[in-house]
């Protein structure tokens, strides 16, 4: 047995030509078909390295290997983490394992060390001889490495103790930064496959559906809609064949969960789709990963591939003639095949355009077949369903949204990463608890929530509890659960105009609402944010804005107005004070803006007339200098370049 | 996505690379879009000629190829620099300031969005998010992502690449 999933000895039989029920117990728990105390102490020794058990001398160092960390220099840390491990000859005491997102990039690249828990961020190769020397070998925690805590300044000793974990509560996210996700047996070692194999030996099709339908599960990827109530439609469909699709493509800008789910875990992503693959009579399935998302299509490979092998995935799984294939497309960049009948085109190799529903996938989807869509969150809270119940699931969360939900927390707020946290939990609480409130003392503005399709939230409407439904009363959505925060320095106008550039370059334009009506609002905002704007500019907007949302065909146009109406709505004073007073009260809209040198402050350097692209500096040396405003570009050339932080916009 | 145009491999080579793609996908269903960005990847873009063949091979109008290659952003039907600059310009990115990295590297490389250098050096292009928003602002030059940028140091960054 090199790895749990190997055969103890010649009296297992499971191989995936010939099954055996009980395989996933059998490692975990076994042997089961026979009595062997060998056997059973070889899987405990396995697991044993997977989860370092109390009072062992053993180290298992955790380094995180998904995208953010990767590029703050993580694979690294590896090589040079091995060969100090080599020199000091502790290569047997101490595992290393690469782990998926642990959600808190920004601090990255994280290091963990387990059993202890201790949590180090932003560490460097030359830090790794002082973790090794001080930590591993002589016990002492490298003080200036742990997470400080932003209210009082203390260190944080493990990860459960720094405020950005404590108040989440990690259900999808649990084994993501935990696990290596290129090694199924550590999956299974956490209790994967075990809401399948529930669902497979144990249930009826229907007892499945009925089960998600308890748990008061609604889709992940946008709308919320019951994921129950959608298996049933398909599970019920007539066909021969059906297919269970996952929506990887993860289009909205600003979120970035999926992929680290994908990235982290992506073996209960699988689980999730298997089940449901049983549940509504599918066969073969296909997951629609974004092609800017290479490392999770290099995950999901592996995960697909060492399913294959052990006989998880394939024909007859564990012996109970259920069959189910996995494929992976990568999609080619088109924000609109995210919509799930554009999705489906985009799989059967066409353009990408979204198509009038009914008939919905369930009756008609890919090839004409009766389809499950589900997104990638969705799928991964299936197995802990399965393994824990519904009506367990149902406890989480408000009445009628379920569970927990991820939340992608970033832009001008002090602690950005992925956040877990149940249904209901309000705004403030995410921010300022989990985020640690805004950056450089800043004061807040509005919180940017579900992407292109979602609105803005002001500070009146902090303590809101966040679910689907309280959401769509402020004017905002769900949506993925993107949360972008935005603070004084951000302008309300500037932000729907940068949404509206997105939608309306991502429009795929079959239909007219949606195609004209992007344009028309797009060039509208621009003419306000280039100080052109005219008073019945913001009656256009609104009118225009409600009738594209009511004719358009698909979601794209049916909520592109939305981050324009609700800046509308809670920050019309932006939109006067630039039409009517020509200002921009954040100071971001260029034209908007003349650059100005502070005589006080000017020490007369020259710098900024030399970087003048225009030419529009002038000046005695070592006397203030001036801005011709009729020559300035406002490139901002020469605010960067100012060591005397002289100049200024106003 | 390793496009290589880096010259050491010849011409024969791709075509016949291309010969076998066109082979594996023979009478696949729903196979365009795998075909034209494994072709892509072989060559680096997609010259007529090659979606032609792809359209003849595959039992399809060309006029459908040329549909699907123009709809996604992904397909490119001009030859492209060594290096590609993927500048993010997502949400999370632009309320970090993102718009002016771009500017920096843009003004510094002489070249607009969607240009190439006219020494092939580097293409400049611009992405919805890559997915590493707690690092913003973000780019991504070939397959290397990097974060927290700054005007200066994302010019700084691109001279890095050959
Ligand atoms: C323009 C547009 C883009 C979308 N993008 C995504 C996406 O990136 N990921 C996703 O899961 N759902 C996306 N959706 C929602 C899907 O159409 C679909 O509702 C969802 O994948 C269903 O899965 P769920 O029930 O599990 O949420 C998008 C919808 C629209 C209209
Ligand atoms: S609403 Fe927009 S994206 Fe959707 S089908 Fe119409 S034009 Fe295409
Ligand atoms: S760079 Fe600053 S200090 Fe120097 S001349 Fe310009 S404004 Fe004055
Ligand atoms: S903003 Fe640009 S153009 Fe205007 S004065 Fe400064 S450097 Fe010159
Ligand atoms: S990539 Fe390391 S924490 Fe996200
Ligand atoms: S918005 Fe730039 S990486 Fe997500």
């Amino acid at each position: 047995m090199q790895t749990l999933l190997d055969k103890c000895c010649d009296k297992c039989t499971h191989e995936p030509k010939n099954p055996c029920r009980d395989f996933i117990k059998c490692r975990k728990e076994g042997p089961i078909c026979h009595d062997d105390e060998s056997c059973r102490q070889k899987r405990k020794d396995i697991i044993n390295g997977i989860h370092l058990p109390e009072g062992t001398d053993k180290k298992n160092i955790l380094i995180c290997a998904g995208t953010g960390c990767t590029s703050s220099g993580s694979r690294k840390l590896v090589d040079v983490l091995k060969e100090e491990l080599q020199k000091h000859n502790l290569q047997d005491k101490v595992k290393i394992t690469m782990t998926g997102c642990h959600g808190f990039c920004e601090q990255g690249p994280l290091m963990i060390v387990e059993p202890d828990k201790t949590f180090y961020v932003r560490v460097q190769d030359s830090d790794v001889p002082e973790i090794v020397e001080q930590n591993l070998i002589a016990g002492q925690v490298v003080e200036r490495l742990l997470y400080k805590d932003l209210a009082t300044g203390e260190s944080c000793k493990t990860y459960e103790t720094v405020p950005f974990y404590a108040r989440q509560q990690r259900l999808v996210l649990h084994n993501c930064g935990h696990i290596n996700p290129e090694e199924v047996a550590e999956y299974i070692a956490n209790d994967g496959y075990t809401g399948f194999a529930r669902a497979l030996l144990n249930m009826t099709p229907e007892e499945v559906v009925d089960e998600v339908k308890k748990s008061g599960l609604r889709g992940r990827g946008g709308a919320g809609f019951p994921t129950g109530m959608k298996w049933g439609f398909v599970r019920q469909a007539e066909g021969d064949k059906k297919y269970a699709v996952c929506n990887a493509d993860e289009g909205d800008p600003g979120a970035f969960m999926d992929r680290s789910v994908l990235e982290g875990d992506p073996h209960a992503v699988l689980e999730g789709m298997m089940i449901c693959g049983y549940a509504v009579g599918a066969d073969e399935g296909y997951i629609y990963v974004r092609a800017e998302y290479p490392l999770a299509i290099e995950r999901l490979k592996i995960a697909i591939a060492q399913a294959e092998q052990y006989g998880i995935l394939g024909d007859n799984i564990l012996g109970s003639g259920f069959n189910f294939h996995l494929k992976i497309k990568a999609g080619a960049g088109a924000f609109v095949c995210g919509e799930e009948t554009a999705l489906l085109t985009s799989i059967e190799g066409n353009r990408g355009m979204p198509r009038v529903r009914p008939p919905f996938p369930a009756q008609s989807g890919l090839w004409g077949k009766p389809t499950n869509l589900n997104n990638v969150e969705t799928y991964a809270n299936v197995p802990h369903i399965l393994r824990q119940g519904g009506d367990w699931y149902a406890t989480l969360g408000t009445e009628k949204s379920k569970g927990t939900k991820i939340f992608a927390l970033t832009g001008k707020v002090n602690n950005t990463g992925l956040v877990e946290v149940p249904m209901g939990m309000s705004l403030r609480d995410i921010i300022f608890t989990i985020g640690g409130g805004i950056q450089d003392g800043k004061k807040y503005k509005a919180v940017q929530i579900g992407g292109p399709s979602g609105g803005c939230i002001p500070e009146e409407n902090l303590d809101l509890p966040v679910d689907y439904d309280s959401l769509t009363a402020a004017g905002a959505m769900m949506g993925s659960g993107g949360l972008v925060v935005m603070d004084e320095t951000t302008c309300m106008v500037d932000v729907a105009r940068f949404f509206l550039t997105f939608t309306q370059s991502e429009s795929c334009g079959k239909c007219t609402p949606c195609r004209e009506g992007t344009k028309r609002m797009l060039e509208i905002l621009t003419r306000i944010c280039d100080g052109e704007g005219r008073m019945e500019d913001i009656d256009t907007l609104e009118r225009l804005g409600r009738v594209v949302k009511n004719t358009a065909l698909c979601g794209l146009g049916q909520t592109c107005p939305n981050p324009i109406l609700s800046t509308l709505r809670y920050f019309k004073n932006e939109y006067l004070a630039h039409i009517q007073d020509k200002r921009c009260p954040a100071g971001v809209c260029p034209n908007l803006l003349t650059y100005v040198i502070d005589p006080e402050k000017c020490k007369g350097c020259g710098k900024c007339a030399k970087g003048c692209p225009a030419g529009a500096i002038t000046g005695e040396k070592k006397q203030p200098h001036t801005i011709d405003t009729t020559k300035c570009i406002k490139c901002g050339a020469c605010i960067l370049g100012c060591k005397f932080e002289a100049i200024y916009k106003a | 996505m390793a496009s290589c145009n880096c010259g050491h491999q010849n011409d024969d080579e791709k075509q016949k690379e291309f010969g076998d793609l066109l082979a594996k996908y023979k009478g696949v269903k729903g196979a365009l879009i795998p075909v034209l960005q494994e072709a892509q990847e072989i060559f680096g873009y997609l010259p007529a000629e090659t979606m032609k063949q792809i359209s003849q091979s595959q039992g399809i109008p060309f006029s459908k190829t040329f549909g699907v290659a123009t709809f996604y952003s992904q397909f490119h039907l001009k030859p492209r620099g060594r290096n590609i600059i993927r500048m993010c310009q997502g949400t999370a990115c632009h309320v970090r300031g993102a718009a002016k990295v771009f500017d920096a590297v843009s003004t510094n490389l002489g070249v607009a969005k969607n240009e190439t250098t006219e020494d092939r050096r580097y293409t400049l292009e611009t992405v919805a998010c890559l997915g590493a928003c707690g690092l913003a602002p973000v780019m991504m030059v070939n397959s290397d992502t990097h974060g927290r940028l700054s005007p200066d140091s994302a010019v700084k960054m691109v001279k890095n690449y050959e």
